[in-house]
C-alpha cells in the first residue's frame, strides 16, 4: 500500500459541506422525478405487458421495489449478520 | 501466425516476463494484449486448426462470431488491467495475470472439449496467485478455498467430457444440452464458474481478498468465460432462464447490507451474470446478442468499478463503507470515473449498460415471460440502488471520514479514463458494439419510451434511496460479516466434523476403557486361581501327590474296563 491517509483537519469548505446545498440536490431530484412521472402522459407506449400501460408504472415499480429491497435486506441482517472476525475465530 | 490461438500469445508471452528488466516488463505486458487483439482481428471467421493427439483430433483454434466477441473484450480487459497495474512490481502477479487472461482467451477459441478443459484448469491455477499475492494468512486460506472449487469445476468438466465422448464419440464443443449425465456434469462445471445460485459463493469470498490490481483482472475473465461456455453449449436451455433470474435478484439483498465495497461489487457482478444467463436460456438471436453485448459492456464497467475501489483501497488502505466517506474531496477524478461505471452498470441512457441489458429485457418480454421480466426489472432497479448509488455514495460522499489522501497514481487514472471512455462510447454509439455481435442486430435502444421508462425506474430508485436515508431507515454501513453459502463449508462442515471427531474419540475411549476393565477382571481372576497361595499354585506334600496320581490311575482303569 502507498501512504495511507491520515485524518487531517481540512480547512477547505466544499460545496456539498453546506447542508443548504445538499437540500438543493435533494429538491432537484424531487423535481426531476415529478417531471418524469408527468412525462408518462406525453409519449406513445408500445408495451409488451398490460402493466406497462399503467400510468407511471416504471416509476412506482422502481420506488416500491427499492423500498422493499432495503427493508427485506435490513430484516436479513437480523439472521445473517455476525461480527467481522466471525470466520477468523476458529478457522 | 494465422493458425495461432490468440490466447497463447499471452500464455507463452508470460513465461518470458521474469527474464526482462522491470522497466521493459511493463511495456512488454502492455504489448501482449495488443498483439493478442490484432491476432483476434486478423483471424477470419471459420478458421479451424486441428491437431492429432493420442488418437483424438483436437481443434485447438476455432473462430466464429461468438468467440470473436469474447476474444476482443478479453484482450481489451487484459490491456486495461495491465495498465492499471503498471506501478506494481510484483513478479508473481506480472506472470500469473497474463497466463490467466491468456488461458481464458485460449478457452474461448477452443473448438473441442478437451482443449477447453486444459485452458479451463489453467485459468483456475493461474488466477489463484492473484489472491495469494495479497500475502496475508487470510488471503492464503481464501485462495485455498477458491482453488478447491475452481479445480473441482474442472474435474467435473473432465468427467462430463469423458462420458460425453463415450456416448457420442465426439469431443466437439458445440451444443450439448442437459438431460444426460454427461451433459448435466458439464452444465454443473460451467455453472460453478458462472456462480449459479448456491454455487456462487467462491466469487464473493475470493475476489475481495485479491490484491488491488488482482481483483480487476479476476473480475473480467472466469465468470465471463463460463457465460461464453454456457452460450456455446446450452443456449435455449429453459432452466437457465430461472437460474439466471434468481441470480439477478438474490445477490442484491446481500449487496445492500455488505460493508466491504469490493464485496458489494462481487455481489453485483453475480447479479449482472444473471442477466446474461437469462439471455442464454431464452436462446433467441436477440437474447444471445444481448448476452454477448452485455458481457462486453459488463466487463468494462465492472472493471472500472473495481478499479475505482482498488484505487481507494490503494490510497486509504481500506475498502469498508463504514470507514470511508468524503473522498471526493481528495480523489475527484476517481470519483468521476466511479460514477461513470455506476451509471453504466445502472443502464442510464448514454451509458453502455443501457444499450446491452435492454436487449435481454426485450427478449424476455418478447417471449411473454412476464414474471421473469418483472424480476429482471426489479433487479435493474436494485442494481442501481446498490452499485449505482451505494458504492459512490459511501466511498466518496456520505459522512466525511476525514481521510485526505493523494489522488490515484497516473496509470490508474489513465486506465480508468480509457475504460470510462469506452463505457460512454458504447452507450452513445452502440453500433460499434452491435456490429461485432454473433447475429445481425435488429434492435433500436434509443426510443422515447425506452429512455423515459428507464429514467423513471432509475430516478425513482434514487428517490427511494434518498427518502430512506432522510428518514434514517436505510441500514447503516456496519463492520460485519454476513452469512452466505460459504457458511456451510467454513462453519457448519468444520463444526459437524469436529462434533463427529468428538463422538468418535469418546466412543473409542469408552470401548478401550471397557476392554481394559475386562482384561483387569481376567487378570484378577487368574491371580486368584494361580497367584501365591491360590488353589492351583499351592505346594503339596509328596503323599498327597501320590494319592492323587493313584486316584487318576484307578479312574483310568475303571474307564478302560467299562469301555
Amino acid at each position: 500500500m502507498s501512504e495511507h491517509g491520515p485524518k487531517v483537519h481540512d480547512p477547505k469548505k466544499y460545496w456539498l459541506d453546506d447542508p443548504k446545498n445538499v437540500r438543493k440536490v435533494i429538491i432537484a431530484l424531487f423535481v426531476v422525478c415529478a417531471g418524469l412521472f408527468v412525462a408518462d402522459a406525453f409519449y406513445h407506449k408500445h408495451p409488451h405487458f398490460e402493466a406497462e400501460e399503467w400510468f407511471g408504472f416504471y416509476a412506482i415499480y422502481g420506488f416500491v421495489m427499492c423500498v422493499g429491497l432495503v427493508l427485506a435486506a435490513k430484516l436479513m441482517r437480523v439472521f445473517l449478520m455476525r461480527d467481522e472476525e466471525y470466520y477468523d475465530k476458529n478457522e | 501466425m494465422s493458425s495461432l490461438n490468440p490466447g497463447l500469445i499471452l500464455v507463452i508471452g508470460a513465461v518470458l516476463v521474469p527474464l526482462l528488466p522491470q522497466t521493459l516488463r511493463r511495456w512488454y505486458l502492455l504489448a501482449l494484449p495488443i498483439i493478442g487483439f490484432i491476432q483476434v482481428h486478423t483471424l477470419a471467421d471459420g478458421t479451424s486448426v486441428t491437431m492429432d493427439m493420442l488418437g483424438m483430433t483436437l481443434e485447438v483454434l476455432r473462430v466464429d462470431g461468438l468467440s470473436r466477441v469474447w476474444g476482443y473484450i478479453f484482450n481489451i480487459a487484459a490491456f486495461l488491467s495491465m495498465l492499471f497495474a503498471w506501478h506494481d512490481k510484483d513478479l508473481m502477479q506480472q506472470v500469473s495475470a497474463p497466463i490467466y487472461a491468456g488461458a481464458a482467451i485460449g478457452a474461448v477459441f477452443a473448438g473441442d472439449l478437451v482443449t477447453l478443459f486444459v485452458y479451463w484448469e489453467l485459468t483456475a491455477i493461474s488466477s489463484v496467485f492473484l489472491i495469494w499475492a495479497s500475502r496475508t494468512e487470510r488471503a492464503y486460506k481464501t485462495g485455498m478455498r477458491y482453488l478447491l472449487i475452481q479445480v473441482g469445476s474442472g474435474v467435473i468438466l473432465l468427467a462430463g467430457v469423458l462420458l460425453w465422448y463415450a456416448k457420442t464419440g465426439s469431443i466437439d464443443f458445440g451444443k450439448i444440452g442437459i438431460g444426460t449425465l454427461a451433459g448435466n456434469l458439464i452444465f454443473i462445471a460451467f455453472g460453478i464458474k458462472c456462480a449459479f445460485p448456491l454455487l456462487h459463493n467462491w466469487l464473493q469470498d475470493a475476489y475481495p481478498e485479491a490484491t488491488v490490481t488482482g481483483t480487476v483482472v479476476l473480475s473480467a475473465f472466469t465468470t465471463k468465460l463460463a457465460v461464453y461456455a454456457l452460450a456455446r453449449g446450452f443456449a435455449g436451455t429453459e432452466v437457465l432462464i430461472y437460474v439466471g433470474a434468481t441470480m439477478t435478484a438474490f445477490p442484491i439483498f446481500y449487496a445492500v447490507i455488505e460493508n466491504d465495497l469490493r464485496r458489494v461489487l462481487a455481489y453485483s457482478l453475480n447479479n449482472q451474470l444473471g442477466f446474461m444467463v437469462v439471455g442464454i436460456g431464452i436462446g433467441t438471436e436477440l437474447s444471445l446478442n444481448g448476452t454477448a453485448s452485455h458481457a462486453f459492456s459488463h466487463i468494462l464497467y465492472k472493471a472500472l468499478l473495481f478499479m475505482s475501489m482498488g484505487a481507494v483501497l490503494y490510497r486509504t488502505g481500506t475498502c469498508k463503507g463504514s470507514e470511508l466517506g468524503g473522498l471526493y474531496k481528495s480523489m475527484p477524478w476517481t470519483t468521476g470515473f466511479c460514477i461513470v461505471g455506476a451509471a453504466s452498470i445502472s443502464a442510464f441512457p448514454l451509458f453502455s449498460g443501457f444499450v446491452s441489458k435492454s436487449m435481454i429485457m426485450t427478449a424476455a418480454a418478447a417471449d411473454h415471460r412476464w414474471f421473469v421480466w418483472g424480476v429482471l426489472l426489479f433487479a435493474s432497479a436494485g442494481v442501481f440502488h446498490h452499485s449505482g448509488i451505494k458504492i459512490p455514495y459511501f466511498a466518496f460522499f456520505a459522512h466525511d471520514s476525514g481521510k485526505r489522501v493523494k489522488e490515484a497514481p497516473w496509470n490508474m487514472l489513465l486506465a480508468m479514463a480509457i475504460t470510462a471512455f469506452l463505457c460512454i462510447f458504447i452507450g452513445v454509439y452502440p453500433k460499434a458494439l452491435y456490429d461485432i455481435l454473433p447475429f445481425p442486430v435488429d434492435y433500436v435502444p434509443y426510443t422515447t419510451a425506452h429512455v423515459i421508462t428507464q429514467l423513471q425506474l432509475l430516478m425513482f430508485s434514487a428517490l427511494a434511496f434518498t427518502v430512506l436515508m432522510l428518514y434514517k431507515i436505510y441500514p447503516p454501513e456496519l463492520k460485519s460479516t454476513n452469512l452466505d453459502t460459504d457458511w456451510i463449508y467454513r462453519k457448519l462442515l468444520p463444526c459437524v466434523l469436529g462434533w463427529l471427531g468428538k463422538v468418535i474419540r469418546k466412543t473409542d475411549r469408552m470401548i478401550r476403557e471397557e476392554a481394559l476393565s475386562v482384561l483387569g477382571d481376567l487378570t484378577a481372576m487368574i491371580e486368584r486361581q494361580h497367584g501365591d497361595g491360590a488353589p492351583i499354585s499351592k505346594t503339596m506334600q509328596a503323599g498327597t501327590m501320590a494319592l492323587i496320581v493313584l486316584s487318576i490311575l484307578f479312574l483310568f482303569l475303571i474307564v478302560t474296563l467299562i469301555a
